[in-house]
């Protein structure tokens, strides 16, 4: 199963990555030296064995869908790269006006 | 030269011979004196002191409590990826340049609960992928036993800072030993807590199944104090475990006879390091004098392990770190339209492994390959947890094994990711399988540290600081020789 540039081109699209063809192309390299390693994987015989869904004593605890307030000691405003009126701005979906120039 | 102990420091305070305030600039001093900062050994990302200086002046008013906490007046450094209110939490990042939470992690409010003063924010590799802490926005952190070398990683800054003497006890966090390994190669104690031990509220998720805050210790009492200020349920971490958190220097002076040690024979491969299995050897040694049965037991999957590590710990990372993208926190770059935003931030604020680990991650976890990779790895990581599992069952109460198959390498050494992966081939296991495990100095090779490491069941880290209790009196000056 080796990768190729595409695959790279696939998984830095869906991973919100941009690379240039440098890169791109070093990372191909990479991820098949790394996943070769991995193929070791496949010899072992794992019918019937369970996926690991939590590691404690007795397995993923479960609990009621709520939790205590989140305690923030900041609003927003404070660390958030761009706000107005309480909302997150984000530039325009295409390549119009930003809404900070708006 | 070493800070004060934990219980010395703690003792005096109470006892009102030492003012916390002075604790806190001999650690000041001591920062400067071994160059702590960028120019040297690089071992901080963050330091406030007239922040510290203000919790220290609020010790004396607590020494009217009929109980001192339990880290009263001790100067605790912290990881950079351990959120703070009052210092910026960056995960060694140039994608959270100059961030601060706007909350507090619990293991933070539990140290000042106990008394104990945060110092600084340490430096790590990048969202604490690595084993050398030379993957940070803020250059390489310095082996303060061998400045040319490596500190080991990802919580190198923290090790770094309890070597160099400037504190008795710091946090760090453990995906795959990134407490332990620097542990070893800084001459150290590092404790990984049974996952679920300790709360990760305000720890900034790398791998969410793996992840645990550890604790680094010039020595096991001052890593049992300071795990036991941190431990405990949290109702803010659903993981975090509701069992009762016993008195870790309850053993300090316990013997060892009946204890059962098992030697896991995959962990002493042919291949590894004589000069290491010498060490191990003599430790061993040490344990059958004081009583303990030692013997040879099997963990089959072990070398499985890194191969399973390095599937599950980049998925969980490709998900955790999608957060990181210019919107709610942190950098933004300009880029062409919203999805420019993102990639532009994304591939400027994150360095290079990390970039690696998340293209990686998203790879098998992609259609077509998420069962070969996965789905597989998962579960290979059950017979992991199984072995330890039959081992425990069958009697044996901890295992002892080398930390680490080298010691601290040069700066720069090793650019293979592979190679560099293989670092954590002998602490990747207690991360997959959930179970307590740390390291202690057992002595020192060409003037490098060596580790051993313990391990045992899950929640039973009492038995685990009793042995190394036991092992770190009874080789006394040997641990650093």
């Amino acid at each position: 199963m080796a990768v190729t540039i595409d695959d790279v081109r696939h998984i830095a699209t869906l991973a919100r990555l941009g690379l240039s063809d440098e890169r791109a192309a070093a990372i191909v390299g990479e991820l098949n030296t790394i996943l070769g390693h991995m193929d070791e994987l496949a010899k072992v015989d794992t019918a019937g064995v369970e996926e690991a869904i939590g590691v404690g004593a007795e397995g993923l605890p479960v609990r009621e869908d709520k939790g205590p307030p989140f305690p923030l000691a900041r609003s927003l405003d404070a660390f958030a790269p761009s706000v107005r009126d309480g909302f997150l701005l984000v530039p325009r979906l295409s390549t119009h006006e930003s809404p900070e120039e708006a | 030269m070493t800070a004060r102990s934990c219980a010395a420091v703690r003792a005096d305070t109470a006892a009102g011979h030492v003012k916390a305030a002075d604790t806190l600039t001999a650690a000041i001093d001591r920062a400067r004196e071994v160059g702590a900062g960028r120019e040297g050994l690089n071992i901080f990302a963050w330091r406030d002191d007239d922040d510290a200086r203000r919790q220290a002046a609020t010790i004396g008013d607590r020494l009217a409590d009929t109980t001192p906490g339990a880290l009263l007046g001790v100067p605790v450094a912290v990881k950079d990826n351990i959120a703070t209110l009052t210092m910026p939490t960056t995960c060694g990042s140039r994608i959270l340049e100059g961030y601060v939470s706007p909350y507090e992690a619990t293991v933070v409010k539990r140290l000042r609960e106990a008394g104990g003063i945060v110092f600084g924010k340490t430096n790590m590799d990048e969202f604490a992928m690595g084993s050398s802490t030379e993957n940070s926005a803020y250059g390489p952190t310095k082996n303060p036993i061998a400045p040319d070398r490596v500190p080991g990683g990802s919580s190198g800054g923290s090790a770094a800072a309890v070597a160099a003497g400037i504190v008795s006890i710091a946090l760090g966090s453990e995906t795959g030993g990134s407490v332990r390994q620097p542990a070893a190669f800084c001459g150290i104690v590092g404790v990984k807590p049974t996952y679920g031990r300790v709360s990760r509220f305000g720890l900034v998720a790398f791998a969410s199944s793996l992840d645990q805050v550890g604790v680094f210790g010039h020595t096991v009492d001052d890593a049992a104090r300071g795990l036991g200020a941190i431990a405990g349920h949290d109702a803010m971490d659903s993981t975090s475990a509701d069992i009762a958190v016993p008195d870790y220097t309850a053993g300090a002076n316990a013997d060892v006879k009946g204890l059962v040690v098992g030697l896991p024979k995959e962990y002493f491969p042919a291949s590894l390091d004589p000069a290491i299995r010498a060490k191990c050897d003599a430790a061993i040694e040490h344990l059958r004098a004081l009583g303990a049965t030692v013997k040879e037991v099997s963990l089959p999957h072990t070398d499985l392990a890194i191969p399973v590590y390095y599937i599950i710990a980049p998925a969980e990372a490709s998900s955790n770190l999608a957060r990181f993208d210019g919107v709610r926190y942190g950098l933004r770059l300009s880029g062409d339209g919203l999805r420019g935003m993102y990639e532009a931030t994304r591939s400027g604020g994150f360095g290079p492994e990390v970039t690696r680990r998340i293209l990686l991650g998203t790879y098998v976890l992609s259609a077509g390959y998420y069962d070969a990779y996965y789905r597989k790895a998962q579960q290979v990581r059950t017979l992991i947890a199984n072995d330890f599992r039959r081992v425990f069952d069958s009697g044996v109460h901890v295992l002892f094994t080398p930390t680490a198959p080298s010691t601290a390498f040069p700066i720069g050494a090793i650019s293979d990711p592979y190679e560099m992966y293989l670092s954590d081939i002998f602490t990747a296991t207690a991360n997959l399988a959930g179970v307590p495990a740390m390291s202690i100095p057992i002595g020192r090779i060409g003037g490098l540290p060596v580790g051993g490491q313990f391990l045992a069941s899950h929640f039973d880290e009492a038995r685990m600081f009793n042995a190394a209790y036991a092992l770190e009196r009874a080789l006394g000056a040997e641990a650093h020789a």
